[in-house]
């Protein structure tokens, strides 16, 4: 019951922030389109590319921009917690020694950009704008509190430098680009080892180091039919599941022994 | 040409993964090891993270063994009741080896206390087996004849209550030896993603003395039954298990036994046993080298919500 009237007041208060800033912001307006609202994993998935179009339009009162727009894509995409651990050595072995837990962060991340950031503004406004994968919110769990740490922190960076690797986490600083000077696109890389959810793709439309708009779209990702299937199975009946398992191995041990017989 | 694991929520190449059933396979038919302790490990080094590979190699076992077990089931060479007092040991030692497995994952000392078994337990059998082997095949060189052993050379264990007669094995021992021996292979069976073949096949043989032949069929029983049990509690309680990627291993591992078997017919029992050393010893060198070798990336990042 509380966590409704949490979430209902969080709502009064985001609708509110809304009307407050979409009031000064109202001179252009953006309009994306993805290419695919859903991504289907079959048996054949290894990854896929989702293209993000958008152009920019006028309100009411056309306005010269001098500096000329810049857009951020950003793809964030199922909450998951991760936990990031230290290897030390002891006694001449590596061990995994210190960790911590990273609470409900995106479990893919990918950052376009028109231009490198740090032409896109200075560290504060990328950082108030959330611009760039080293400026999300990666929050820790810290003794009994909940807090994001400085961007230095040895575990951020390396939570990031390992998702990076695995190609779950993504930034491309020249990764939108510019059809005509009000049509941009991005290809946004699915790895095949995507999880499986819905994914955010927020866009923010940059003008001389201002914010101008914004706009969030979502995509879902999802297995379809035959390995749906087996995921549901897997999930909600383990032990038939397991029972089914072995006795495929048991059939195909049988059916081996009696095609190679030789006695 | 991929295939997309749906429990595993990963792409693997199909090819790959049949290769190193058909390899794992040829391995285990020509020394009549489930072949395990290579396929585990080699799944992890293609990028199949450790909690699936571990999960899904008893699958590739179940058949394996259900395919060898059946012709010397026809031979008559199974030692059922050797093989029920093995297993009631090996039940308690695989739920409690999955329960540790749970445990050590949860405390991120997972790959620690495999890798440290695996360097340990393959360091001491293959080195057994290295110098018996060397030694065997050095006698044969200088023409002298192969010892044989003793059977009913008595032990320490001997002494203990519970004695049961195993008329297939020829043996008359204490339950207590024998369910200890099960215990253990259940146990570091469940944590190392083994079957223990490599382990359980010298313990009957030189300890209790059971017949080659008998120790290898009752082996393969053994095998059977635990990995099948481990299957459905990884079902249960990992939820890790993927049919797709079994299905895949183990259609490679039962043709790779045919061939595998047909070589190693052809092979002198002591160069087999050399050959088998050589590649446990490696496999315990290669976890050796891990464990101590600076990793390139000393930070590991894994979801949580595997976990509970």
């Amino acid at each position: 019951m509380s966590a409704r009237i949490e979430n209902r007041i969080v709502a009064i208060l985001v609708l509110g922030a809304a009307l407050l800033l979409a009031a000064p912001l109202a001179a252009e307006k953006l309009v994306t389109s993805v290419s695919n609202h859903r991504v289907l994993i079959s048996s054949n998935f290894t990854g896929t590319e989702i293209v993000v179009f958008g152009t920019i339009e006028d309100d009411e009162t056309p306005i010269k921009r001098e500096a000329g727009y810049d857009v951020v894509v950003t793809v964030r995409g199922p909450m998951q917690t991760y936990i990031a651990r230290r290897k030390e050595r002891v006694l001449g072995i590596w061990v995994n020694a210190e960790s911590r837990q990273f609470i409900d962060v995106p479990s893919y991340l990918a950052v376009l950009m028109s231009r490198p950031a740090e032409e896109l503004g200075d560290a504060e406004f990328l950082r108030r704008n959330r611009i760039g994968l080293v400026n999300q919110t990666f929050r820790q769990r810290i003794g009994a509190d909940f807090a994001d740490v400085v961007p230095k922190d040895p575990f951020r960076v390396a939570f990031l430098r390992v998702r990076t690797g695995e190609g779950l986490f993504h930034e491309e600083p020249k990764g939108v680009t510019f059809i005509t000077p009000r049509l941009f696109r991005a290809s946004v890389p699915i790895p095949g080892i995507a999880p499986t959810g819905t994914y955010q793709v927020e866009a923010q439309l940059l003008s001389s180091g201002e914010p101008i708009a914004r706009q969030t779209t979502a995509i879902e990702v999802l297995k379809t039919g035959f390995e749906e299937l087996l995921a549901a199975s897997a999930r909600e009946h383990g032990l038939l599941y397991g029972l089914a398992t072995a006795l495929l191995a048991l059939g195909t041990g049988l059916l081996a022994n009696f095609m190679f017989r030789r006695d | 040409m991929s295939i997309y694991l749906p429990i595993a929520e990963l792409p693997v190449n199909l090819f790959l993964i049949l290769g190193l059933g058909v390899a794992v396979g040829f391995i285990s038919g020509m020394f009549g090891v489930g072949g395990g302790f290579l396929m585990t490990p080699l799944l992890i080094l293609v990028g199949i993270p450790p909690a699936v590979a571990v999960a899904n190699v008893p699958t590739h076992m179940a058949a394996s063994s259900m395919s060898g077990l059946l012709t010397y089931w026809r031979r008559k060479l199974v030692d059922l009741g050797l093989g029920l007092v093995l297993l009631s040991g090996g039940l308690i030692g695989t739920a409690a080896g999955v329960w540790l497995f749970a445990v050590l994952l949860r405390a991120g000392q997972l790959d620690l206390i495999v890798g440290l078994s695996y360097v340990i337990l393959l360091g001491i059998v293959g080195g057994i087996m290295l110098t018996e082997s060397v030694r065997a095949i050095v006698r044969a060189h200088q023409g002298e004849p192969p010892i044989v052993r003793r059977p009913g050379t008595h032990a320490w264990f001997h002494g203990l209550p519970l004695k049961l007669r195993f008329r297939q094995s020829r043996i008359y021992v204490s339950a207590i030896p024998i369910t200890v021996i099960g215990f253990l292979i259940g146990f570091f069976g469940a944590i190392m993603g083994i079957g223990g073949g490599f382990l359980l096949i010298p313990a009957l043989i030189y300890l209790m003395r059971v017949p080659t032949t008998v120790s290898l069929a009752t082996s393969l029983f053994l095998t059977l039954c635990t990995m099948l049990i481990a299957t459905v509690l990884h079902a249960v309680e990992n939820r890790t298990v993927d049919i797709v990627l079994a299905l895949v291993l183990m259609t490679g591992g039962v043709i790779g036994a045919q061939f595998g078997a047909r070589a190693g017919q052809a092979i002198r029992a002591e160069r087999l046993r050399l050959l088998l050393g050589i590649l446990v010893v490696g496999v315990a060198i290669r976890f050796a080298i891990n464990l101590i070798a600076t990793p390139e990336e000393l930070f590991t990042v894994v979801g949580a919500d595997h976990m509970q």
